[in-house]
């Protein structure tokens, strides 16, 4: 079999820890090969050396058997290889084509040539099925749409090679299927697949052959077929994983947070949540599943003080706490595991005691009468540490120099430690991996069977399934319906999450009256 | 080669580099860089006159570094010190002269209307930036000019039309009897501790209070420390009024120590402004600033001597030592070149 690219040895050493020691890639043509392994296993690294943003201390690449030296990006590009980022670089107010022209524009005369482009954009679109178009506003398409568009300015670029960096990430059910039709279109017409995941589904449903990598070293490469996802994460974590989150069923008593008719707007006065309702009881997780922009933000923000409501209710136990600030929510009982846990979660330049205390540092024993006691923080910090097993050279340790898994540990290690009546985790495992993500999940059902409320918001459905005792779907705004995991299925939930509602998916089961619908939403 | 070794090498390179390159000017200008540096060092170390005098420089400079500092550790940029630092010196001179008072209530109060008339001149901007997001950069420029000319003015009308206050009463002095004989009569006073306690209270304040933790949080990361409940709105302006004290009392030295009035002025002290560098300088900490601050005190009253012993004309004095400092400035140079070696130390 031939090798389009050949990865053999490849080793990089950053100061004197090896990101990459030994791995060795090789992609045949026509495959999709997934590249497997925990957060800092080295994939980036691996790929950025791949794309002529490292140079590799060792090991060399081949690429259709001829050894090669991409000392840039625009090497790789020469030689057939785009990158579909996991992070969008497109341009919000330019149209479809615009972005894929950036860099390379076309011109007639000194003049910008959009028709001729255009119309390239237009069959390469067409001849993958990517139903792209070319004069649309990147603002006005939906995320997967986005996406297609870069794909669709790889292969514009020529590309023969797709690297596609944690595809998956931020799309519906009915998007991540679309997407993985294109990409059989893409090897139907020949060309190459590496898909960067730490999602062992989607590997078992789309590609050929796994090349697995753990803490920097190559694990070794897997036919998919002749695996499961059992073994593939044993490879990657390199001990037994349990994907099932254990947990007994839940005895749900009193209300504890119960939102009513809650409008908020956000930063530029567009109403995000409008006429919510919402209930959680203690003693059990409601999980608040929806894709990324349909209000979540503004409803976590707004019961947590962080942004003010516009009319409606928010009651914690039988408090008021509407438009209360932060610190009053606060000390009513509430944790909050913050959506960005840089931007709101740590004080990135403190120390991992310094943010161990973060919510708790103006109340006794970490001050008194004005003054810290700085000896209460430190001791409090090496008790999170120890309990929440935070993986740091110790409590003076600056928190950016942390792991993104042990900086979730240690803010959920502070607000578990609280008590608090009600804990408010927004993504708790984002960009996590799958034992961070166990640890993480083991604690939020913990609170749980202590009688304690959660409500757990994300993206990821797997996780909504699994966590929750109740799901409330949220959809533009207010909770579209609230279904219990056992009773419902990804399908219906993914239909939910676009708008829909029970009797139109009753009603839309033959699919054409579905599809409609679902482009007005989307 | 490890942190701390490149911590103390650093400054150490820089002053070296900024001497040498000071030397080629003056070789350049035709004159004898020996004689030049011989006298800058007997300027500021020659003679305990000398050693006196370049003390009594250095107090201002550390308290404006530290308002500066206090600033900048607490995510804010005064620009104002100036100007906060003017108005101190007013104050100071005004409540040294209208009051007749004991000592020991006398200098006190002296030098609490100087911070707090600095503390006001920072609370404005504060205020600003608080509640309407007003850039503190462009309000505490702004507030360096009135202050400048509103205190001109104010000078006129407490000296019914003079060009300077009247002498402060011995009560409200900073002047010391005994610290000006050891140093042979120089004008050294005790502002150098007013100085270094203010030294230990910015750490203290920082390091130590409650209050020092919520002001460093804010200064990170505002959304952290919303999230946290602090009251972000309230940090800000009490950052800038604090940072603002401390320049006041930088005036004081002035007012109630060096001078013991105030003159109207056709300009800017520099002080404040200097202030940036001599923070910069100490990176943003305490002791840093007493050591911005002396670099920059010993250099620019060292300089006087130039002229007068060497010959070297005014102009091509300032150009060396703007030389100097520009260098300890961009120790991050030079921090990337040892790094450099010590890789290339690693490797072989």
């Amino acid at each position: 079999m031939e090798y389009v690219i050949e990865m053999l040895n490849i080793k990089k050493k950053f100061g004197t820890f090896y990101a990459n020691n030994n791995i060795t890639l090789q992609l045949e043509k026509g495959e999709i090969h997934a590249l497997l392994g925990e957060n800092g296993a080295g994939k980036s690294t691996l790929m950025n050396v791949l794309f002529g943003l490292y140079q590799p201390d060792g090991g060399e690449i081949r690429v259709k058997g001829k050894k090669v030296n991409i000392t840039d990006p625009n090497v790789a590009n020469d030689l057939g290889i785009g990158m579909v980022h996991q992070h969008f670089m497109l341009v919000e107010n330019l149209t479809v084509t615009e972005n894929i022209i950036l860099g390379s524009e076309p011109t007639k005369m000194g003049m910008l040539n959009i028709k001729d482009s255009a119309k390239k954009v237009a069959e390469i679109s067409k001849l993958y099925g990517l139903d792209v178009d070319p004069y649309a506003k990147i603002e006005d398409i939906s995320v997967g749409m986005q996406q297609r568009v870069e794909i669709l300015k790889t292969l514009y670029r020529g590309a023969e090679i797709l690297i596609f960096d944690e595809p998956t990430a931020s799309l519906t059910p009915q998007e991540i299927d679309e997407l993985i039709r294109i990409m059989h279109k893409l090897i139907e017409e020949g060309k190459s697949i590496i898909l960067i995941t730490h999602k062992l589904q989607e590997i078992m449903s789309v590609s050929d052959r796994v090349t697995v990598i753990r803490k920097g070293e190559g694990i070794g490469t897997v036919t998919t077929a002749e695996s499961n996802p059992e073994e593939l994460a044993t490879l990657m974590v390199g001990r037994q994983v349990t994907f099932k989150t254990e947990k007994g069923p839940s005895h749900p008593t009193e209300e504890i947070l119960k939102i009513e008719n809650l409008v908020v707007a956000d930063y530029r006065g567009i109403e995000k949540v409008k006429s919510l309702n919402l209930s959680v009881r203690r003693g059990e997780i409601v999980g608040l599943a929806g894709i990324d922009g349909n209000g979540q933000s503004e409803l976590i923000e707004a019961i947590t003080g962080l942004r003010k409501v516009k009319s409606g209710k928010i009651i914690m136990g039988d408090k008021d706490v509407t438009n209360k600030n932060p610190r009053q929510i606060t000390e009513n009982g509430l944790g909050h595991i913050p959506q960005d846990r840089h931007k709101h979660g740590l004080v990135l330049d403190f120390s991992v005691g310094y943010n161990a205390a973060l919510q708790s540092y103006y109340q006794k024993p970490f001050s008194s009468n004005g003054l810290m006691n700085y000896k209460e923080v430190t001791k409090h910090a090496n008790k999170l540490i120890e309990d929440f097993d935070v993986r740091t050279q110790g409590e003076h340790e600056p928190a950016r120099a942390l792991s993104g898994g042990n900086q979730q540990k240690l803010i959920i290690g502070r607000e578990v430690d609280r008590n608090p009546d009600l804990l408010i985790a927004a993504l708790p495992t984002r960009g996590l991996d799958v034992g961070a993500i166990e640890f993480i999940h083991k604690r939020l059902i913990e609170q749980r069977d202590q009688g304690k409320a959660v409500l757990l918001i994300s993206f990821e459905l797997d996780e909504v399934m699994n966590v929750s005792d109740q799901i409330a779907v949220i959809y533009d705004g207010a909770i579209v319906d609230t279904v219990i995991p056992a009773e419902t299925s990804e399908q219906e939930l993914g239909l939910f999450m676009a708008g829909h509602n029970k009797n139109e998916i009753v009603e839309g089961s033959d699919g054409a009256v579905l599809k409609e619908g679902e482009d007005d939403h989307v | 080669m490890s942190n701390r070794l490149i911590n103390v090498l650093v400054p150490v390179i820089s002053i070296i580099l900024g001497l040498l390159v000071g030397a080629v000017v003056m070789l350049v200008s035709g004159y004898d860089p020996v004689a030049g540096y011989t006298a800058l060092w007997n300027g500021i170390f020659g003679d305990s006159y000398a050693i006196g005098e370049t003390i009594r420089q250095i107090s201002p400079y550390i308290l404006a570094g530290l308002a500066v500092a206090f600033a900048f550790r607490t995510g804010l940029f005064n620009i104002g010190v100036e100007g906060q630092l003017i108005v101190g010196w007013f104050a100071a001179a005004y409540v040294g002269m209208a009051f007749e008072l004991p000592k020991i209530i006398h200098l006190p109060l002296a030098l609490l209307a100087a911070a707090a008339a600095g503390a006001l001149w920072g609370l404005i901007p504060g205020l600003l930036k608080a509640t309407l997001k007003v850039h503190e950069v462009i309000v505490t420029i702004m507030m360096n000019y009135i202050a400048l000319h509103l205190v001109n003015a104010l000078i006129k009308v407490v000296s019914k039309g003079g060009f300077k206050t009247d002498k402060i009463h011995d009560t409200a002095s900073l002047r010391s009897d005994f610290l000006s004989e050891i140093t042979d009569f120089s004008t050294l006073h005790y502002g150098i501790f007013v100085a270094l306690f203010m030294v230990f209270i910015m750490w203290f304040i920082l390091e130590r209070m409650k209050l020092g933790y919520e002001l460093k949080s804010v200064g990170f990361n505002e959304n952290a420390a919303q999230y946290a409940g602090m009251n972000v709105k309230k940090n800000i302006i009490m950052a800038m009024v604090i940072s603002g004290a401390f320049a006041g009392l930088g005036g004081a030295m002035e007012a109630l120590g060096t001078f013991g009035n105030m003159s109207t002025r056709a300009g800017f002290t520099g002080i404040g402004f200097d202030g940036i560098a001599v923070a910069l300088l100490g990176a943003n900490t305490p002791l840093g600033v007493v050591f911005g601050a002396s670099l920059f005190g010993s250099l620019k009253y060292g300089a006087n001597n130039m002229p007068n012993a060497a010959n070297i004309p005014i102009e091509i004095v300032s150009i060396v030592i703007a030389l100097i400092i520009f260098f300890v400035a961009s120790g991050y140079i030079i921090r990337v070149g040892l790094k450099r070696i010590g890789k290339k130390k690693e490797a072989k």
